[in-house]
């Protein structure tokens, strides 16, 4: 696009004063720049700052140095480190079973069976539901006494492995898990499916011409070629997990005993329950560095594979 | 976005075709069923619910459960914020992003690279990183609890999409144009309103889309930043709504069908154009 922009730069039409142009971008970038340092980058200003103090949001704080830092490491108490793991653990899923499986019915939409254009509209439609709605329906499904899941176990023959999906322990987080899972493999196959209708035909045709079978084409010269949408995908995956609140919320509550602790609920935790809003700012600055850090990480990971 | 089926493929072995159709099938079922439930379910009582009739269709239409949940559980309310909420936000949030869009793109200065970049940032910034700060000034000025509380953060959450959706709509309008346009003797300000402007309706109907989903179902802040009934949108509301019908199933699958139905009727009309806009976000980026 900059190369348009060039060839734009050469016709320009001399305007009257630099003055007037610096104050007219100026006033067309305002609107913008006020939300977007006002909302995002001061916040985050004062994020940085604050992680950096004792303080309760309401009196002065007292600087501290690193020690809220630390504390999130080490102190037991804050759960910093479950929460952390709980986010990795979903994001594990979603890269290794969410994605292959986004990319399997991707590729195989991509073979022109019929129905493809429904079963495409069809496998988006959760994604436009509200996380909320989701966890409300996922409850009903979990529910101990009436929900479908423990139902039809019964139904099946299978009553010894019915649990208190939500409030077990040992199945909470995966009670969590599953529909966060659910929701999006139609997010990531909606991408991966234009990446694989955007193949150029004649790769694909070289490629049968050589004697190829479907599953080689895909193989070979569909999945290195989306490659870029791979990418985007693991890293929107990725961020995504580290930023899981709203299932958590809704369906265990961060509970049974802070079992499924994510750091957007521990977040929220510092600043309602416990007023430590220095705390607070430290795991929101943790937040930004792990999303940044893995993204970057991803992006570098895929440049070395690439041949 | 092109998706025109323009290459060939090798015949594939049938017992291999029925496999994926099993596949294909099943998951689609997946898809639908929970969908399916909650339209169910909002129209049962209890007993049908608890009893024998747990996923058949109702046997008596109970559209009581609606008038619960528009009344007691302040649905109809609660839709009318997220409406009035989202649609304020993705206004501001349009406007905001072509104006800054045609100063990066279409006028010479040195600094329109590092602007953009700066923007972008904003994709990959979560948004809890500003939520301490913000909740602290917001009720330091007595700013909780109005629809304001919610339309500016959500402008500028959906700010660095929307600039990006623009740029690659605005690089698509011949530049010609706004050479036009200066000889006729408008200035900057002219040739945004009366040539770029229209010109990117296209790009309205692609961030209305990303930005609308955004903020309808928004619940972190919202959560957060709203306590009175008066103001919560729609997630919140449906929050409430449960925690006050913990037994009764009937008016929560109400609130969950209002909340979720308009969605999906749109999406029903506009799958393609809706699917696209997400194409548009992500993978230009």
């Amino acid at each position: 696009m900059w190369k348009v922009f060039d060839m734009a730069d050469k016709k320009t039409i001399k305007r009257k004063t630099d003055f007037k142009k610096g104050l007219d971008i100026f006033l067309f970038l305002l609107p913008a720049i006020l939300l977007f340092v006002g909302i995002l980058i001061a916040p985050i200003a004062v994020s940085l700052y604050r992680s950096l103090q004792k303080w309760n949001g309401f009196s002065p704080g007292t600087f501290i140095g690193f020690k809220n830092y630390k504390d999130l490491f080490t102190s037991g108490s804050i759960n910093w480190m479950t929460s952390l793991k709980n986010a990795l653990i979903i994001a594990f899923f979603s890269v290794f079973v969410q994605l292959p499986f986004s990319l399997l019915l991707a590729l195989l939409l991509g073979r022109k069976y019929k129905g493809e254009r429904f079963f495409l509209t069809v496998y988006f439609m959760p994604v436009l539901i509200s996380t909320v709605v989701i966890g409300q329906l996922w409850l009903k499904i979990y529910n101990p006494d009436y929900g479908i899941l423990n139902r039809a176990l019964a139904a099946l023959g299978l009553a010894d492995w019915q649990h208190v999906w939500v409030g077990d322990p040992k199945t909470a987080l995966g009670s969590v898990v599953v529909p966060t899972i659910w929701q999006y493999v139609g997010y990531h196959m909606l991408l991966m499916y234009a990446g694989v209708k955007g193949v150029s035909p004649d790769l694909r045709e070289a490629a049968m011409l050589d004697g190829a079978t479907n599953w080689q084409v895909d193989r070979y010269v569909v999945i290195p070629v989306i490659k870029p949408i791979i990418r985007t995908s693991v890293i929107f995956a990725v961020t995504g997990s580290l930023k899981t609140y709203d299932l958590v919320r809704i369906i265990t509550n961060a509970g049974p005993t802070h079992k499924t602790e994510v750091p957007s609920t521990l977040l929220e935790d510092m600043l309602f329950l416990r007023n430590r809003y220095g705390m607070g700012s430290t795991i929101s600055v943790m937040l930004i560095i792990l999303c940044f850090a893995f993204a970057l990480a991803i992006t570098a990971a895929f440049k070395e594979k690439e041949y | 976005m092109q998706l025109e089926e323009r290459y060939t493929l090798k015949k594939s072995n049938p017992a291999v075709k029925v496999l994926v159709y099993i596949l294909l099938v099943i998951w689609a079922f997946i898809n639908i069923f929970p969908i399916y439930f909650m339209f169910t379910f909002s129209l049962k009582s209890n007993e049908e619910i608890f009893g024998e009739n747990v996923v058949g269709l109702p046997r008596e239409w109970l559209f009581s459960n609606y008038v619960s949940a528009m009344n007691t559980g302040n649905m109809g309310l609660y839709f009318v914020n997220s409406v009035l909420v989202t649609t304020v936000s993705i206004f501001i949030s349009l406007a905001a992003a072509m104006m800054a869009t045609y100063a990066i793109t279409r006028i010479k200065w040195k600094g329109a690279n590092f602007t953009n970049s700066f923007f972008m940032l904003g994709l990959t910034i979560p948004l809890q990183a500003s939520i301490v700060p913000v909740y602290v000034i917001l009720s330091k000025l007595h700013w909780l609890n109005h629809y304001s509380t919610l339309i500016i953060p959500y402008s500028a959450f959906t700010l660095s999409m929307s600039i990006l959706i623009c740029t690659g709509f605005m690089v698509d309008i011949p530049y010609d144009l706004d050479e036009a346009a200066r000889i006729d003797g408008c200035g900057l300000w002219g040739t945004f309103g009366r040539i770029i402007v229209p010109l990117l309706k296209p790009a309205y109907a692609t961030i209305g889309i990303y930005a609308f989903l955004q903020c309808w179902n928004e619940f972190m802040f919202a959560n957060v930043f709203i306590s009175d009934s008066a103001h919560r949108t729609l997630p919140v509301g449906i929050k409430a709504l449960s925690g006050a019908y913990t037994t009764d199933w009937g008016p929560i699958g109400a609130a969950l069908v209002i909340a979720t139905f308009p969605t999906l009727i749109v999406y029903i009309f506009l799958c393609r154009k809706i699917q696209d806009s997400f194409i548009a976000g992500a993978v230009k980026g």
